[in-house]
């Protein structure tokens, strides 16, 4: 187990420092200087060498790269070129209203899923089945931004349940989830249309199995065949999808939270690309990768939890 | 055929028919507006309602097609296009530094979300259709690239490709004489998916400005543009919407009724 | 006598497709009743059917009588008791018949556990008991071992302990040593007479293999296409052999080829101290990567026109030595040279040798482009020819190898999925000889194959031998085979070649220690009373 771990933490370590690589590069090539565009084009010489020098600009791009990585590892994500702001602060605060949202949709569509997805498998090709299969075809088809849509024109704007976008902040934790909860379902139910249909095929492949014959010759139901001996074999892909889907969930949230009006990353990075604050973007867009990056990680070592296979490589 | 695939393709030739016709004709004008007729529910003369301009949504609809297929299509073009050589010299050389860097660099791009990649060229390039394909096709290539390595992997195993070694052919001409042709089921399959996921995406980044931009009609910033008008005219944002759903559910329908038939499993059990 | 299982006028259909038809046997306690015929004879479905446990869509008739009950009229949660306390099966594939991410001794004391039989620390102690009964004591092999840290054989004796938790009156086995090395299977065999005889349980035993079945049961059922053509008791049913069936499984199970007199002339291909070593995957980060040795100084020689047999249990480095010397493989030490060129020159395959070495694999299913027509298949080893022919010249040698291996030439339009396994192989063998290479290689190349087709397929090597004067290396885990189609023979065992010699001499006299436990294993027939000429049709399989 450790030797595994060990393993896939070096594989993370790279990738971060690839990765970091690639958007720095990115980022370099873009037309343009940053500090004459924040000054506008008559501004004078000699103002905008003091800005630069001020932003960290006036020296070479290996220097440069290297500041901004060994900031970010030290949690220093450099300056808003804008807003002369420390960019972790403003981070910091919009990962409040982000975060929570990919968690509370990836919750949500676990929950619905899992349920879904069991019930299809065991009753494969019967009417029930073929409910929860029309019923994720359609659900893997919906945009979720327009589902978003739906839900404000149906719960807020026809039912008044819920307000129509806007976050009140955590001070009333009560009143915050009440805010994210439309968004978390329009982020979570093409996800968990998805995860229903992995959990479904991946159980009805196990159920195949031969071991699972021998569960039954054992004399077991095909229920406690399904429950002690499926379940568990199946839900290795079905992690995977969930690891994939992270990453899904966090990009998806900056559409969504253009819908309803949230504060989170996606409003500041929107906000960051329209005002060529680009060491905004490039921190921000780091620490979505590090986050997807982070989370396959974690996807890997519960595979080895799940499976015993891996835990011992011989 | 199974209903699926005939639901499926109907769908899809229906959307592609639509997109082909709009280079000719449409209903109404796309750029003529009429401030006076706007927001008009659906009616004799506008089949599908105005928008809040007064343009004609059904022409909109159409000619929006063309921008969505043309985006996820070509964006699928690049995915297998690089993708699938990708998978089969990897595959080749299971375990060697080509491998190893050919799937590293897979996972590193797939730790950037299509709309990451989006977020990262529009940045630095300004938004624009053309941005919108390298983005969802950057993302396409480790899908192919992985879903081709595993299955020339198995297929490597099998005793048909030793007969092949035997019989003295490279390694290169055994990819495209013998493992190749045993995939194009499976990439047709996956192509018709990522081509539906294609669809969404360029939907999403259209949405928040990202994509295609004025006058390039398409249905994401056409459900931008209703957001506003959601209480007043619903049916200016649910017309756009209810047609990405259609035309990502009839290419699904068609990626799995074509699996279905392709199935050797199932296939067997027919003959 | 009280019967214990009472089959009476089975029948099994799916839609309008009769799988079974009526089907009548009987089991008594402490009785063991072989069920054995071809695959396709409906064996297993029997089997599954007296489980309960046939695949969906799937109809049964007639009646299964367990101690008089009829279990075709139960309900499912009444079959749910039965199952695994009165009625066990063991199944044939040992490596899939456990949940890999169980621990063994939790999947033993389910079935215990399951019935209500005992509370955990009963099922525990009772899960311990038959592991050690099954030859698995709980010191060596823990309970808290998962399936993929066992071998095959270990597996299988899970399987079986698992079984018998309960003391069921009824085993039921599909197949039980088939996936198995005939070390492992004797092993096997033995543990299961044993557990009739103790625990006086009947056993219904499914299996193809006839020799198996001489030495194992008290009668015998055969069954051919659904329908049980005959049985009896063993002994009687060897004497008569009324139905003209199981007269020609009986003979083409022991069918011996006819060989022409071997002519060696000449050294052809010479295989000096080979070494090939798998590297293993690193247990630490920065340990130094261990190896597996599949080949450990491996060393002979094959003679112009010779026919050398290799035997060897599964894993010993069989087909690992076929694709060194057909130069798939680089190896680690020691040549492999074909007339004293060698046939990987600086890890490139040498084209000239590789032209006069050909193969046919195991696996008739595998080895064919499934997209190519047959044509197209059996010239691809024309490749290798500096000049190839080329239109009508190309398939007239196509037909030629067609026909010489008893297909006719308008089959070169056909795509390989119509054609049955014994086909294939014929498929495959006229593909290896249609370069004409003075080396051909058999790996296993009649292992998948049922008795009567496989003994057609020998037949079929030894008419080409005689025809063409073949020289080959025929590699194989059964030793009759081998014993009927070769000269000499090579022993191995992981990895090293542990015995050599002309082939009846080491199979009649084995001087080391493995070969005569491999002999001792190998079940074998009885003499057939009333004569015993061998002589398998002719026909197409």
């Amino acid at each position: 187990m450790g030797f595994y771990a060990l393993k896939r933490l070096i594989s993370l370590a790279v990738s971060l420092l690839v990765a970091s690589l690639v958007i720095f590069l990115v980022v370099e090539v873009a037309p343009g200087d940053p500090a004459s565009y924040m000054l506008g084009i008559n501004a004078d010489p000699g103002t905008v060498a003091n800005l630069r020098a001020e932003l960290g600009l006036d020296v070479s791009r290996a220097e440069r790269y290297l500041d901004w990585v060994g900031g970010m590892l030290t949690g220093d994500f450099g300056t808003s070129y804008t807003y002369r702001t420390p960019v972790a602060g403003m981070v910091a605060e919009r990962l409040r209203v982000s975060l929570p949202l990919a968690l509370y949709a990836l919750g949500l569509a676990v929950l619905l899923a899992f349920p879904a997805g069991i019930y299809a498998a065991a009753r494969r090709g019967r009417a029930g089945d073929m409910g929860v299969m029309a019923a994720t075809q359609l659900g893997v088809a919906i945009p979720n931004f327009w589902f978003a849509m739906l839900l404000v024109l149906f719960f807020s704007l026809t039912l008044g349940w819920f307000g129509a976008g806007g976050f009140p902040g955590w001070d009333d934790p009560l009143q915050a989830i009440k805010a994210l909860t439309l968004p978390a379902v329009a982020l979570a139910l093409p996800q968990a249309a998805i995860l229903a249909r992995v959990m479904r095929s991946s159980l009805i492949d196990i159920l195949g199995e031969d071991f699972i014959r021998t569960a039954r010759a054992k004399g077991l139901s095909r229920r406690q065949a399904l429950w002690r001996h499926g379940l568990r074999n199946a839900l290795i892909p079905v992690l995977t999808i969930i690891g994939l889907q992270f990453s899904f969930l966090l990009a998806g949230a900056i559409i969504i939270e253009q819908v309803f009006f949230l504060p989170g990353l996606g409003r500041l990075i929107f906000q960051a690309i329209t005002q060529r604050d680009l060491i905004v973007v490039e921190s921000v867009v780091m620490l979505l990768v590090f986050a997807v990056i982070t989370v396959n990680f974690l996807t890997d070592l519960a595979y080895a939890a799940v499976d015993p296979r891996l835990r011992v490589r011989r | 055929m199974s209903a699926k695939l005939v639901t499926g393709a109907a769908l899809t030739a229906l959307f592609l028919a639509a997109a082909a016709l709009s280079f000719l004709w449409t209903p109404g004008d796309v750029e003529a507006m009429n401030i006076a007729a706007r927001l008009q529910p659906p009616s004799r003369a506008h089949l599908l309602g105005t928008d809040h301009f007064g343009r004609d949504i059904l022409s909109m609809i159409m000619t929006g097609a063309r921008t969505s297929i043309a985006v996820a299509l070509v964006a699928v073009g690049i995915g297998m296009g690089a993708g699938v050589p990708l998978g089969l010299a990897a595959a080749a050389r299971q375990g060697g530094w080509l491998d190893e860097i050919i799937m590293r660099a897979n996972d590193l791009i797939f730790a950037f979300p299509s709309l990451v990649i989006a977020i990262l060229i529009t940045a630095v390039f300004g938004p624009g259709a053309v941005n919108a394909i390298v983005a969802i096709g950057i993302f396409n290539v480790p899908v192919f690239a992985r879903l081709t390595r595993g299955a020339a992997l198995s297929l490597w195993r099998r005793e048909f490709i030793l007969a092949a070694r035997v019989a003295g052919k490279s390694t290169p001409r055994i990819s495209a004489e013998h493992i190749l042709p045993n995939l194009a089921n499976l990439l047709i399959v996956q192509g018709t998916i990522q081509f539906s996921l294609g669809i969404l995406a360029e939907a999403g980044l259209s949405y928040v400005g990202l994509g295609a931009q004025p006058p390039v009609p398409s249905w994401g910033r056409m459900l931008a543009d209703a957001q506003t008008m959601v209480a007043l005219a619903p049916h200016v944002a649910i017309i756009p919407g209810l047609a990405i759903v259609l035309m990502v559910l009839g290419l699904n329908l068609l990626g799995d009724g074509l699996r279905d038939r392709f199935d050797p499993r199932l296939r067997e059990r027919r003959a | 006598m009280t019967e214990l299982l009472e089959i009476e006028s089975l029948g099994v259909a799916a839609g309008t497709h009769r799988i079974l038809r009526n089907v009548s046997l009987r089991v008594a306690p402490g009785e063991i009743l072989a069920l054995t015929g071809e695959s396709g004879s409906g064996k297993s479905m029997t089997a599954l059917a007296v489980m309960g446990l046939l695949p969906q869509g799937l109809a049964a008739r007639g009646a299964i009588r367990l101690d008089g009950r009829d279990l075709l009229g139960l309900a499912e949660p009444q079959l749910c008791d039965i199952r695994g306390r009165e009625v066990a099966m063991i199944f044939q594939e040992p490596m899939t018949a456990l949940n890999p991410v169980q621990t063994i001794g939790a999947q033993v004391m389910e079935t215990i556990r399951v019935h209500g039989a005992a509370p955990r620390a009963g099922a525990e102690a009772r899960a311990r008991e038959v592991l050690e009964r099954v030859g698995l004591p709980p010191d060596r092999v823990p309970l808290t071992r998962y399936p993929h840290e066992l071998s095959g054989g270990q597996r299988q004796r899970v399987v079986i302990a698992m079984a018998i938790a309960l003391r069921p009156r009824l085993l039921v086995a599909d197949e039980p040593t088939t996936a198995l090395d005939v070390t492992t299977q004797a092993q096997i065999l033995e543990l299961l007479r044993g557990l009739v005889r103790d625990e006086g349980m009947g056993l219904l035993m499914i299996t193809h293999d006839l020799a198996v079945v001489a030495g194992m049961a008290d009668r015998i059922a055969v069954m051919q296409e659904g329908e049980v053509v005959e049985q009896g008791p063993t002994a009687d049913l060897f004497a008569q052999m009324r139905h003209p069936y199981p007269r020609r499984l009986f003979e083409a199970s022991r069918h011996r080829a006819a060989l022409p007199p071997p002519a060696p002339d000449g050294r052809l291909l010479r295989v000096e101290e080979v070494r090939r070593d798998y590297p293993l995957p690193r247990r630490a980060l920065f340990a130094p990567r261990a190896a597996h040795r599949a080949l450990d100084d491996v060393s002979f020689d094959i003679a112009r026109g010779e026919r050398l047999g290799l035997v060897g249990e599964s894993g010993c480095g069989k087909s690992t030595l076929a694709r060194a010397i057909l130069g798939l493989e680089p190896v680690q030490g020691g040549t492999i040279t074909l007339d004293g060129r060698p046939v990987l020159d600086h890890g490139r395959p040498d084209p000239e040798v590789r032209r006069r070495v050909q193969v046919v694999f195991q696996d008739p299913y595998g080895s064919f482009n499934p997209r190519h027509r047959v044509g197209r298949l059996v010239a691809e080893p024309f490749h290798l020819l500096p000049d190839p022919p080329r239109g009508a010249a190309r398939e007239a040698a196509v037909a030629d190898a067609l026909t010489a291996v008893g297909l006719r030439p308008e089959h070169a339009e056909s795509h390989i999925h119509a054609f049955s396994g014994g086909q294939r192989q014929r498929i495959a063998i006229a593909r290896a000889l249609i370069i004409r290479p003075e080396l051909v290689i058999f790996d296993e190349a009649v292992s998948a194959l049922d008795v009567s087709v496989r003994a057609r397929i020998l037949d079929l090597i030894a008419e080409l031998s005689r025809q063409y004067g073949l020289t080959y290396l025929f590699i194989s885990h059964d030793l009759g085979v081998v014993r009927s189609i070769t000269d000499r023979v090579l022993v191995m065992r992981s990895g090293e070649i542990v015995e050599r010699g002309a082939t009846e001499e080491v199979f009649d006299n084995p001087g080391h220690w493995y070969t005569k436990s491999l002999v001792a294993a190998a079940p074998v027939l009885p003499p057939l009373e009333g004569g015993g000429k061998t002589d398998a049709g002719h026909d197409i399989p």
